[in-house]
């Protein structure tokens, strides 16, 4: 026991002496938190929006001015011309073109029935979706007004049916993407923090020459690993903590669960992370090569972990590879626990995979870790 | 210009003989760019459902098969009480509840009105927003069948044209970015230890008294990335185009250009971390925990940056990436020349001769 605590003391020691460090764990990602969280929403605002009116009529001119009233379309040009309206959305100054007919307000009377050119920009295409939603229902509404302003009384006599829809957003009524996305962001920054420190721990003293030094003391291997782990799974849990604090202060991220149910499921997560950091501390021979392949490992975790895009659309093969990935169980958790107030039973199946995860994980380490060379 | 070439052969030396960084250097962008290419999507598709269908007649049978049908949905449970809604929620299994009022046929005949809650799981707004919308189209086109005997009057209907990627394909929409965020980390990560690793070795002492300039050993340094990073950069187009079905509108040959402009921003980008840091941990941690997320936030690649808060905005004009997914978009999508993206390629050109300059005045001619 006592060796295990020097050991910690050094790590420690360690830690706090490389002063360029210490903003960088701590500082670093408390401050990504605080920004990137913003950055994070698939909300469609702001659409740079443009139209050609060819028909210059009082009919046109209001269509346009219903586009000018919603909060969703921005800049609203006025192009004379196809041409340079086209231009313009190659330059990526517009991504919406309406185009008016020319007669659309005589057409309009005449034949009670006009198409409207409408042109987006779908390389994103989910956004163009929107976009589309956006405008069907500006024309719809515009639709309605001008039944409302041309229609003669006789015209309404059968009542069409209607069925209502109403929808509810449970446990976020508002949309809010904060809510989503800041214990999802904090989730990530303690498995990137713990994983780089833990990966490259062991593999720099290799470098330098001091694991053999190590290698030579009477040192057992379990105490020699549990004491460079434990400093790194106390950083994790102290930014967990501040993270936490930040969420609930700056953004009103609620916490309807028990906070000793998310401390419980992080203490064996950060487990997982800091086995597999140490899995790849013994198969490298330098920093460089455990960085690279922690790199590799955490771009795969963040992309795929149902954080920014949901597992539900990946193909069924990548859904598999999900399972292998310990930020989807964390995200997961900590956004039921969280947002929904989900209770022990609910997020049992994940404690017991991770828990699993963590024992064999941290056995391969073990095991792989060699005082010989 | 002797030793300066003596000093690249060193550079090249260095790369060549530690394999395993090697195979990890071209192996992994490979292995990202098909994992996410297929993977990253915010379509949705097979989303789990369940109903809670108070009134279990011939219209509420008929609306459940109509979204069972389409594809969007998998009706996963029958719920049979409202207090049941929240622990399904809870468990995580279902993404939203349907709940048909009770005698909805009825009501439907004699008020020509019914209603039916859509209750989604908002913890994911995108998701529930876009949930929201497809089972409210598909009741939509329901109601329209079932009122097709009225006419309206008035109708003004959009005709809309989805230019650049008419089958709204998310893979056109993520493979650029995948591409530059996989170019832009890796190139940055190759340099960002080249030098600290020098100082930690103790090797850069015999670097400094040598007679070769500071810009000598920046430019060196980067040199034979380049190299490497062209390679990967040939690859990974070459997948997207041939995996991914990519178009390229424009032409290959610019995409070439902009691509070793945006590959030589990004190593200078990791030189510059290489200079400013003391030991290789300090390097690593700032090119992996602080590039990381902001290229992937704020560049534009998962998310719009429309949607951003201003001050956001502005600090997205300073991810070298953001530009590049512009300018890679313009030139496969879109088809444009250099007179469309010159101002994004005049970005990018500025960046790297900033980070390369800035690069040889931090670096310090004297051990401390």
């Amino acid at each position: 026991m006592k060796t295990i605590l020097y050991i910690i003391q050094k790590e420690f020691k360690q830690i706090f002496r490389n002063k360029g460090m210490l903003p960088i764990i701590f500082v670093l990602p408390l401050l990504q938190l605080v920004i990137l969280s913003n950055a994070a929403t698939f909300e469609v605002k702001n659409i740079k929006f443009g139209y050609i009116d060819n028909d210059h009529s009082s009919t046109s001119r209001a269509l346009v001015e219903k586009f000018n009233a919603s909060t969703y379309f921005d800049v609203l040009t006025d192009f004379p011309s196809e041409k340079m309206a086209s231009s313009a959305m190659l330059k990526g100054e517009i991504d919406v073109v309406l185009e008016i007919p020319r007669y659309f307000a005589r057409d309009l009377q005449k034949e009670k029935h006009i198409d409207l050119g409408v042109t987006i920009n779908a390389i994103d295409g989910a956004a163009a979706g929107v976009e589309n939603v956006y405008i069907t229902r500006i024309v719809q509404n515009f639709n309605q007004q001008l039944k409302v302003d041309l229609l003669q009384v006789s015209d309404q006599q059968i009542q069409p049916i209607n069925i209502e829809t109403i929808p509810l957003f449970w446990y976020n009524e508002t949309l809010n993407y904060k809510t989503f996305m800041v214990p999802g962001i904090l989730v990530l920054l303690v498995s990137m923090i713990t994983l780089f420190l833990s990966g490259m721990n062991i593999v720099r003293e290799k470098e330098i020459g001091t694991l053999e030094q190590i290698n030579v003391t009477p040192i057992k291997k379990s105490q020699f690993i549990i004491g460079k782990l434990f400093p790194f799974w106390v950083i994790g849990m102290g930014l967990l903590t501040v993270g936490l604090l930040l969420a609930r202060l700056i953004f009103n991220v609620p916490m309807l669960g028990s906070l000793t149910l998310m401390y419980l499921y992080t203490s064996i997560y950060i487990l997982v992370i800091l086995g597999i950091g140490l899995f790849i501390s013994n198969f490298t021979d330098t920093q460089q090569q455990a960085k690279f392949i922690a790199w590799f490992f955490v771009v795969i975790f963040i992309l795929m972990s149902g954080l920014f895009t949901p597992i539900e659309s990946m193909p069924k093969w990548a859904q598999i590879v999900t399972e292998f990935n310990p930020i989807k169980y964390y995200v997961e958790v900590m956004r039921m626990v969280m947002l929904k107030g989900s209770g022990f039973i609910d997020i049992l199946p994940l404690l017991i995979k991770t828990s699993l995860y963590a024992i064999v994980m941290n056995g391969f380490a073990v095991w792989s870790y060699k005082k010989t060379n | 210009m002797k030793r300066f070439i003596g000093f690249i052969k060193k550079e090249f030396y260095h790369i060549f003989r530690d394999r395993r960084s090697l195979f990890i250097l071209f192996g992994m962008p490979i292995a990202q760019i098909l994992l996410f290419g297929f993977a990253i999507t915010n379509e949705i598709n097979n989303v789990d459902i369940a109903i809670l269908d108070h009134s279990k007649d011939a219209t509420t049978k008929e609306i459940i098969n109509k979204i069972s049908a389409s594809k969007y949905f998998t009706i996963k449970q029958m719920v049979t009480r409202d207090a049941d809604i929240a622990s399904v929620f809870k468990k995580g299994q279902v993404k939203a509840v349907l709940n048909f009022e009770k005698d909805f046929s009825k009501n439907l005949i004699k008020d020509h009105k019914a209603t039916v809650q859509i209750i989604t799981d908002a913890t994911d707004p995108n998701t529930a927003n876009t949930i929201s919308n497809y089972v409210n189209a598909i009741l939509q086109k329901y109601q329209k069948e079932l009122n097709k005997n009225i006419t309206f009057a008035y109708q003004i209907v959009p005709e809309t044209r989805m230019v650049y990627n008419p089958e709204l394909k998310s893979v056109y929409m993520f493979v650029p970015g995948v591409m530059t965020i996989i170019l832009m980390l890796v190139s940055a990560m190759m340099t960002s230890i080249s030098i600290t690793r020098e100082k930690e070795l103790g090797t850069m002492e015999i670097l400094l008294v040598s007679p070769i300039k500071p810009f000598q050993v920046i430019i060196g340094k980067v040199f034979p990335y380049i190299f490497l990073s062209i390679i990967n950069a040939v690859v990974i187009v070459m997948l997207s185009i041939f995996i991914f079905n990519m178009p390229v509108q424009g032409s290959l040959f610019l995409l070439g250009i902009e691509s070793v402009l945006f590959i030589i921003s990004a190593l200078a980008l990791g030189i510059l971390i290489s200079t400013i840091s003391a030991t290789q941990q300090t390097a690593m941690m700032i090119s992996l925990m602080g590039l990381m997320l902001p290229v992937i936030l704020l560049s534009g690649f998962i998310f719009p940056i429309s949607s951003m808060p201003e001050p956001l905005q502005i600090i997205s004009h300073i991810i070298p990436a953001k530009w590049f997914i512009i300018i890679v978009k313009g030139i496969m999508l879109k088809g444009v020349g250099l007179q469309f993206i010159w101002k994004e390629t005049l970005i990018l050109l500025g960046m790297t001769v900033f980070f390369i300059a800035l690069s040889v005045k931090k670096y310090k001619i004297r051990l401390e």
